[in-house]
């Protein structure tokens, strides 16, 4: 049934071409309806056991190099495919009266850009899994190059480039991988590993992991490698700045989770404490950054750097906490994120302006929609019972569990998000509507179908909040062994100088205390 | 014991009234808004009746669990509720005090626009303080925490159309944000160091520890906790958001910004009594910062014009007396001063709401004067609340006021005499509002109706624009001309006269022995020279404001101008906003528009990226081919590349 669900988009990215283009968006949006519908079929079976892989399909895809076509979905990557399948009408309902001109290749690539972006959270065959990053490049770059704002060009080319750069890099560390082990199928090569069949110097490792991060640390994006995402956000559609924050990014940080850790276990910890270092960082600038942001969509934008580096500091925490907060922070970010685009978008079709100044006071005119940013606001800012707060709290505590300073710095950033978000919803909503604002701004507040776009993203805010252990339990098992894998190699680690020991502070009693101590009795 | 009491009615209740009101409260009556949220809360109130009566004695915490919240790895918090005798008082505060208030709104709102969307904050504000009472562990109290700041924020920019009001909202909110830093910090720390959120397992360890055991990290938790009090509680240096919440409607001034919300940064101390008692230093250091709230807001108190900024800065000096109850270990008498404070303070924001609706939205006390004969319920009313704010024996405040000071007097002189100098402003304080408000001649428009709207262009005089914020709104009202000044309705009066008796008697209940067996023994010796110097502060502050107010209303503006220095930085509250202002918030929005934004984003990376343009741009050419929508010839760049990389991989590996 996996096969299906990825296989699908590229039928309907076909069919989709060849529908009529005033049809294009009645067939996209069925299409993609029908195939969120399929895949929620996917989650009973994972939810029974979300540590191993379901949904296998494992056959020679070619021969030499010997490439195979591997897919499986577990607890980290089931809730990934499912917000894409999700998202994807929701992002085709927005665009309804947006786009104008060549309808028919843009409901396409909508389509093709989801069949790219599953193909990457549910393959398990190296090669497999970079023909599919790659495909979901391509889609991105058009979206934003044809149907973008003014500078559309020059910010799909820096999109492709940054992610180029990275995709290369990656390329080649997979390619040295499958020349060591004579495989690209990643459960081989984790087997490998851990029978001690294939084993990394730390001379090879550590470059095998920074190509890899790299390539990652672009599409987070983490600082200082962030400077695309603000141009991109700020030419493309809206469907396509939702699709991009929402799935695109957590591609590169599902990525760290899937591969780093498991992969480059002793190169991880031996870099954590810089990689940790740009998070906050870049949770702090971000949110900085975005709090003088003279248009929405960038203040969107700098504010995703912001988040994100949670997850990258989760990550990079080493602790089940903290790792089930970056998890389920993909999650939170991909909704409340999306559903900001979505609702600037909205603006935006209304004004025809992403500028902050030309708004102000509209909340009279769009009380419905004023209602709904709050709420997002809230959200983003991680007001509790709303679905950032957990995410960020198991993140921060995680992070505070091995270092309290670092959750004393990204603490921060959470009074700066209250900052950047409250001003730019004080600016955009309320006090008068100056005389030139009421001449421009279209004041239909939220129609039935930008209703039935933000209504869900709306409830799945709360339910995230609320009651977060149903999404939560899978993740959490299946952090538990990517957290075990990444265990078992920093043991078999005898001959190579042991990292820098990460500062546990005493109460710490989930893995990283003991592998701490692992590596010290290998000593 | 054991059975279960369905503790979570008491706040499921106003959240139903708030879901109700939210969504179809636009297109009902304005009866039916009351109706829903008057009774939603009413019926919460029955309800802690109810269980409190069930429960009895509550010599054990009455917990009840739901459900597991978040979960994972050794971390678990559940959605627990527990009452034990310090809940119990905080829920009949607050359920108490919020019928009533409620009721008083519905009068006071009834010719504002938005009425649903008010009672909808209202009951919303009610479900989460109720969460933040309740809570049987720190994360689900500071859920409850978050959540009142967010009805503030909600409640103080009601009138959005003003921009002070937005502003305010927002400050109290960023402001806020900055104390749960502080909390939040703190929460991570007793969970590294106690395994558990849950308020029965921590404290229970605490009250185990040896003193000496963990003392530096319990010191820390403490300070980070009393950030986040000092957020929520209006203490320095935090205390700035609290005069500009005012902006936001009277009984939410009265309700959330005196008797309930606020009072949440004392609860939560002296919930974490058991960890502030192994930290004597995070203890002396809560005692300094309530000695010294309460007596800068009250110096700031003695000149403000606005009435509603008078009762402002004494609520913030009033919380500061609870800390300094608390930080000299008198929790129970910091309770106590949190439940006649709820009474007496509601009732002058209450009141003081009554006068202005009768002054047609005048805040500015220049222009009221000899309203005593004209609303002689809210006079009379306002009278006991003066009486017991004041510390005049046996009123209310008197208690539990003179609980704390006498504590303070034995552990601390110097605390003691600032506390009493203190009270001494204080009473001249209340004495200066109602003498300016009620006695002497009427100084404000005449009411006759040629005069038309003469009046209203006194607003210019305001120096505290943010409190008028919502005059434009208001003035829609009565557009009609002047109408005499009169009494308020019943439907505001009745909870005047009800906070009037509670005020006047509300000293009697013992809550400190009641708390005795949650918070420890409060009770300190009546020393005869401490007595006899409370007794002197209130004499002497209304004696005083009697002779400026009353005998001689010429002296206030001569020792204004022969002390302009002070008066002048008395009156510009000692310059605190301009302060942070220059000295945080402007360095970090320039700091991060010209150094951060144009100067590492634009100017360094990107030149960096750009700088690689030359290439970007040679590869440009090339990708623009792909524009065409050309996938193949894209598939086979990747291909070749792809091979290109392999060629190249396993030459290299070879080499190696």
């Amino acid at each position: 049934m996996l096969d299906l669900v990825l296989f699908l988009p590229l039928i309907g990215f076909l069919l989709a071409l060849l529908v009529p283009a005033e049809k294009a968006k009645y067939f996209a949006l069925i299409f993609s309806l029908v195939l969120f519908v399929i895949s929620l079929g996917l989650i009973g079976p994972v939810l029974a056991n979300p540590g191993e892989y379901s949904f296998v399909t494992d056959t020679p895809w070619i021969s030499t190099p010997n490439i195979r076509y591997h897919i499986g979905l577990d607890g980290l990557s089931l809730w990934l495919v499912i917000l894409t399948t999700f998202l994807t009408p929701l992002a085709i309902l927005i665009s309804w009266n947006y786009i104008g001109h060549r309808m028919k290749e843009y409901y396409a690539f909508l389509i093709l850009l989801e069949f790219g972006v599953i193909g990457v959270f549910v393959s398990l065959d190296l090669f497999l899994y970079y023909v599919f990053w790659e495909v979901g490049l391509v889609p991105m770059y058009f979206l934003i190059g044809i149907w973008g704002h003014d500078r559309r060009i020059y910010a799909a080319v820096k999109f492709f480039l940054y992610t180029m750069v990275g995709s290369v890099l990656m390329l080649v560390a997979i390619i040295y991988l499958y020349l060591k082990s004579g495989t690209f199928d990643y459960t081989v090569i984790l087997q490998q590993m851990a029978s001690g069949q294939l084993k990394l110097t730390p001379e090879e490792a550590l470059p095998l992991f920074l190509a890899f991060f790299v390539a990652f640390a672009i599409k987070v994006p983490l600082f200082p490698l962030h400077t695309w995402l603000p141009d991109a956000h700020v030419e493309a559609p809206t469907a396509g700045s939702v699709m991009l924050a929402s799935v695109m990014l957590k591609m590169g940080t599902y990525g760290l989770v899937r591969y780093c850790l498991p992969l480059f276990p002793n190169a991880a910890r031996e870099c954590a404490p810089w990689i940790v270092g740009l998070a906050i960082i870049g949770i702090v600038y971000g949110a900085l950054v975005a709090l003088v942001q003279p248009n929405m969509k960038k203040l969107v934008a700098y504010s995703s750097v912001s988040h994100l580096g949670f997850v990258v500091l989760g990550v990079f925490s080493f602790n089940q906490l903290a790792l089930d907060g970056a998890v389920y922070q993909m999650l939170n970010h991909g909704v409340s994120t999306g559903a900001l685009f979505m609702l600037v978008g909205m603006m935006y079709e209304r004004r025809h302006s992403l500028e902050i100044k030309d708004y102000g006071g509209v909340a009279t005119q769009v009380p419905h929609l004023a209602t709904v940013f709050l709420i997002t606001t809230l959200a983003s800012v991680g007001l509790p019972l709303l679905n950032n707060f957990v995410g960020e709290l198991l993140v921060l505590q995680g992070a505070a569990m091995v270092n309290i300073s670092w959750a004393v710095f990204a603490a921060i950033g959470v009074i700066l998000s209250a900052c950047y978000m409250l001003w730019l919803y004080q600016r955009v909503f309320l006090g008068r509507t100056s005389h030139d604002t009421a001449h421009h701004f279209e004041g239909q507040d939220l129609k039935t179908r930008e209703w039935v776009a933000i209504l869900p993203l709306l409830a799945l805010m709360v339910w995230m909040g609320v009651a977060p252990m149903g999404f939560l339990t899978p993740i959490s098992v299946a952090d538990n062994k990517t957290l075990q894998q990444s265990k078992l190699n920093v043991e078999l680690k005898v001959t190579a100088p042991a990292p820098p020991a990460l500062p546990v502070s005493a109460g710490t009693t989930v893995q990283v205390a003991q592998t701490a101590a692992g590596v010290n009795n290998a000593r | 014991m054991a059975e279960s009491q369905q503790l979570w009615l008491i706040p499921a209740l106003p959240l139903l009234g708030f879901l109700i009101n939210s969504t179809v409260g636009r297109k009902m009556s304005k009866q039916f808004v009351s109706f829903i949220a008057i009774a939603s809360v009413v019926a919460s109130f029955l309800w802690v009746a109810k269980t409190l009566n069930a429960l009895g004695a509550l010599d054990q915490p009455h917990v009840e669990h739901y459900f597991t919240w978040i979960a994972s790895g050794t971390f678990s918090v559940g959605f627990d509720f527990s009452v034990d005798r310090l809940t119990s008082i905080m829920l009949l505060v607050v359920t108490g005090i919020g019928s009533l208030i409620h009721i008083y709104a519905t009068g006071y709102m009834a010719h504002e626009g938005g009425y649903y969307r008010f009672f909808a904050y209202l009951n919303l504000f009610m479900f989460f303080m109720l969460i933040l009472v309740l809570a049987a562990n720190f994360l689900l109290l500071f859920v409850g925490w978050e959540g009142v700041g967010l009805c503030s924020y909600l409640l103080i920019g009601f009138y959005f159309l003003e921009k002070s009001a937005g502003d305010a909202g927002k400050k109290a909110f960023i402001v806020n944000r900055v104390g749960d830093f502080g909390f939040s910090l703190a929460m991570f720390l007793v969970f590294i160091n106690f395994g558990s959120l849950d308020f029965g397992t921590v404290f229970g360890k605490a009250a185990t520890l040896q003193p000496e055991h963990s003392a530096g990290m319990i010191t820390a938790i403490c300070l980070l906790l009393l950030v986040g009090a000092a957020g929520k509680s209006a203490q320095i240096p935090l205390y700035v958001w609290l005069p500009d919440a005012m902006a936001g409607p009277t009984p939410v001034s009265a309700l959330i910004h005196a008797a309930t919300m606020v009072t949440a940064g004392v609860y939560m101390v002296c919930r974490s009594s058991s960890l502030f008692n192994n930290a004597p230093l995070a203890m002396e250091t809560v005692a300094i910062v309530g000695t010294a709230t309460a007596f800068f807001a009250a110096t700031m108190g003695l000149a403000q014009n606005d009435i509603k900024k008078v009762f402002a800065y004494s609520t913030v000096s009033q919380l500061g007396y609870m800390f300094l109850g608390a930080g000299v270990g008198a929790y129970s008498a910091g309770i106590f001063h949190v439940v006649t404070h709820a009474f007496f303070k509601a009732l002058l924001f209450l009141g003081a709401g009554s006068v202005i609706m009768a002054c047609h939205h005048e805040q500015d006390m220049r222009w009221y004067g000899g309203l005593r004969k004209k609303i002689p319920v809210t006079f009379g009313t306002l009278c006991c609340a003066w009486v017991a704010i004041a510390g005049i024996p046996p009123f209310s405040g008197y208690h539990s006021k003179d609980a704390i000071l006498l504590a303070a007097y034995e552990h601390a002189r110097p605390l003691f005499w600032i506390g009493a100098l203190t009270a001494a402003m204080t009473a001249f304080y209340v004495s200066r509002a109602m003498f300016l408000t009620f006695f002497g001649e009427y100084r404000g428009p005449n009411p006759h109706p040629d005069h038309g709207h003469g009046g209203h262009d006194d607003h210019a005089h305001g120096d505290d624009h943010a409190a008028h914020g919502h005059d434009a709104h208001a003035h829609k009202d009565h557009g009609h001309g002047h109408q005499e000044i009169k009494e308020s309705p019943a439907v505001m009066t009745i909870p005047l006269v009800i906070l009037a008796l509670l005020s006047l008697g509300g000293g009697f209940f013992n809550i400190p022995d009641w708390l005795e067996p949650v918070l420890g023994s409060s009770h300190a010796e009546h020393d005869p020279t401490a007595v006899a110097v409370l007794y002197a502060t209130f004499i002497v502050g209304i004696g005083l404001a009697y002779v400026m107010y009353v005998l001689s209303p010429s002296l206030p503006d001569k020792l204004a101008s022969s002390f302009k220095g002070l008066h002048t930085l008395i009156y510009n509250k000692y310059f605190v906003d301009e302060v942070y202002d220059v000295t945080i918030v402007h360095p970090i929005t320039e700091g991060s528009r010209y150094f951060l934004w144009k100067g590492v984003d634009a100017g360094l990376i990107d030149g960096a990226v750009n700088g690689a343009g030359s290439v970007s741009r040679w590869l440009g050419g090339t990708l623009r081919h792909l524009q065409g929508g050309n996938i193949r010839s894209y598939a086979t760049w990747v291909a070749a590349g792809a091979v290109f990389v392999v060629l190249a991989m396993s030459v290299w590996g070879g080499v190696r």
